[in-house]
């Protein structure tokens, strides 16, 4: 019988010969993911009982929510995860600066084709940008698997999204992930696992797929795939810290829904007040005044992303009296930056440089609104009070729309500035 | 656990965890007791002074969508709050529900039917529940899920499963 990638991967997990949609299985995941959230993961798990992980070298512990802390109360919370992560022998800890938990997965090759990953944030389902199945889970159940090593999951409904043609030049991913979000709605894919597939897909560079996969937690999808290609495997070439086995999905597997796309279609879209489902075309928000402008986070905070906003603000200015916040996605995006001379740009326009972090995505620091106020940011959510204030609106567009409409102080695109 | 009877506090389609439980608190308030205070907080201001034991949230389509902070979960369970009906939740909600043995009900027919204030019955065992409007039936929660629920949620399942591997 044919099966899905997600079919196929939790079958062989579960070492089973076939799994069906509905199904329970239990499984043991090959990495679990936590980030600031990992000391009251680490109390739920003391009072199950647990006094050792079941298997250190499965965690990833990365610092990102909330870093550099900006109260005592954040910095008692790492002072807990440092000792945990020390007391438990788990090696695989970033600390602060280090970068965004799931930028962090993929450049350090701990996401890797076939392996189940599962992690207590909801944009986990990035890492299957990689070809891994990956998964946002809450924290008991997180702290459950740290106890005993295994966890139900429920074998989820496959959704086929196939994207032919070329994107237009100034498009880019998440143009492409914002429009199918506006036409599939918020709970489009819920529950479904959510495979990439056609020409489009594997014409964009493997930054622009993360963006795919990671928006993918904002239709409701359980995971997101992406076939592994030599791009794929060229990455992970002196990055990968084992061997993997990619899985793909069968030709004629059944899925749920399939969906076609023309990727030369698509235009700036813009994902305006107050959910991620309230999709326009650019055209038909330009001119809508802000106050700040957010260049970073999981889903765009990557070396194209800040290549594509220095473009559009070299040589100008950042309108006076707005701000514009900079946070690259990860240590190593922030060096390639400075080489590249982006952050030189970022800074003569007038820009704020933080270091890679979560920083204001979910109103925790590091230039958060004031009431009233209107941001424009690449970051995934715009929920009502995401950044900090309820009284105040985020638009989400690409790195090159939030860069032009810093330039212009209303939402704009990069050609009419 | 098999009964619930309560008010119903009625709420529209998406409403999502930011406003449920706001990410500002997420690191900030860590002890459960201090959670049902901020429940709701950016979308009903008059819920978390007024949520009685036992009532009954009643949400549309996707209800939990967003961040997988379990607060969210927490902030509902610790009010004592009996149930909670949906014509659909986000699945991390979903799960986190049933692993601190929240009933989560899929029943859009019943949500349809129910009146924001009325006070109706589950009957949990049975997969009824009994409003103004009339009787409603919903499936049973999947077996493997039920160990979890009726051990008193994932803790204390995962607290016994730890204690008899020693």
């Amino acid at each position: 019988m044919p099966l899905t990638f997600a079919e196929k991967i939790l079958a062989k997990k579960a070492q089973l010969p076939k799994t069906v949609p509905g199904q329970i299985v239990e499984i043991t995941p090959d990495v679990v993911l936590s980030h600031d959230n990992t000391a009251p993961i680490y109390g739920l798990f003391q009072r199950m009982g647990g006094v050792k992980v079941y298997n250190p070298d499965m965690h990833a512990v990365i610092l990102d929510h909330a870093t550099p802390a900006p109260s005592t109360k954040h910095a008692e919370n790492h002072r807990v995860i440092r000792e945990f992560v020390k007391e438990q022998g788990i090696t695989n800890f970033y600390d602060i600066g280090k970068g965004i938990c799931h930028q962090i997965l993929v450049e350090s090759g701990l996401a890797l084709p076939g392996e189940v990953i599962l992690g207590s944030d909801s944009h986990t389902p990035h890492a299957g940008v990689m070809g891994a199945f990956a998964a946002g889970i809450g924290r008991t159940e997180m702290a459950s698997i740290w106890a005993i090593g295994q966890i139900w999951l429920r074998v989820p409904e496959s959704m086929k999204i196939t994207v032919n043609g070329t994107l237009p030049i100034g498009v880019t991913s998440k143009d492409l992930a914002l429009y199918i979000i506006g036409e599939l709605k918020a709970d489009g894919a819920l529950y479904m696992s959510v495979e990439w597939h056609g020409e489009a897909i594997g014409a964009l560079p493997l930054s622009q797929r993360a963006t795919l996969t990671n928006l993918m937690a904002e239709m409701g999808a359980k995971n997101s795939y992406i076939s592994p290609d030599q791009l794929t495997f060229n990455y992970l070439k002196d990055r990968a810290r084992r061997d993997f086995e990619a899985i793909y999905p069968d030709e004629n597997a059944r899925y749920a829904v399939e969906m076609e796309y023309d990727a030369g279609t698509i235009e700036p879209m813009i994902a305006c007040p107050h959910t991620v489902d309230n999709v326009k075309p650019l055209s038909e928000v330009k001119g809508t005044p802000i106050d700040q402008a957010f260049l970073g986070t999981c889903t765009n905070g990557r070396l194209d992303d800040l290549a594509a906003a220095a473009e559009v603000l070299e040589g100008k200015k950042i309108a006076p009296g707005k701000r514009m916040i900079v946070i690259p996605a990860s240590e190593a995006v922030y060096l390639a930056a400075l080489q590249a001379g982006y952050l030189e740009t970022f800074l003569k326009a007038g820009a704020v440089i933080e270091s890679p972090g979560c920083g204001p995505c979910m109103g925790n620091h590091m230039g958060v609104p004031a009431v009233g106020e209107v941001s424009i940011s690449t970051a995934n959510r715009n929920f009502r009070g995401r950044m900090g204030t309820k009284e105040s609106e985020v638009y989400l567009a690409s790195p090159a729309v939030v860069a032009a409409s810093a330039v212009a102080g209303e939402i704009q695109h990069p050609k009419d500035i | 656990m098999a009964n619930i009877q309560g008010r119903v506090w009625k709420y529209g389609d998406s409403i999502n965890t930011d406003v449920i439980f706001p990410g500002k608190f997420t690191y900030t308030v860590s002890d459960p007791k201090e959670m049902p205070q901020y429940a709701l907080e950016d979308l009903d201001p008059k819920f978390a002074g007024g949520v009685q034991p036992q009532d009954v949230i009643v949400g549309g389509r996707n209800w939990g969508c967003g961040s997988s902070r379990e607060q969210a979960v927490v902030c509902l369970s610790e009010a004592k709050v009996g149930a909670i009906i949906a014509k659909s939740f986000a699945r991390i909600y979903y799960r986190n529900c049933l692993n601190n043995a929240l009933p989560a009900i899929v029943c859009p027919e019943a949500v349809e039917a129910i009146q924001n204030g009325e006070t109706i019955n589950i009957n949990l065992k049975e997969g009824k529940i009994i409003c103004a409007a009339g009787e409603f039936n919903f499936p049973p929660l999947p077996e493997a899920v039920m160990e979890i629920f009726n051990a008193g949620g994932l803790i204390e399942y995962t607290k016994k499963r730890l204690e008899a591997e020693e």
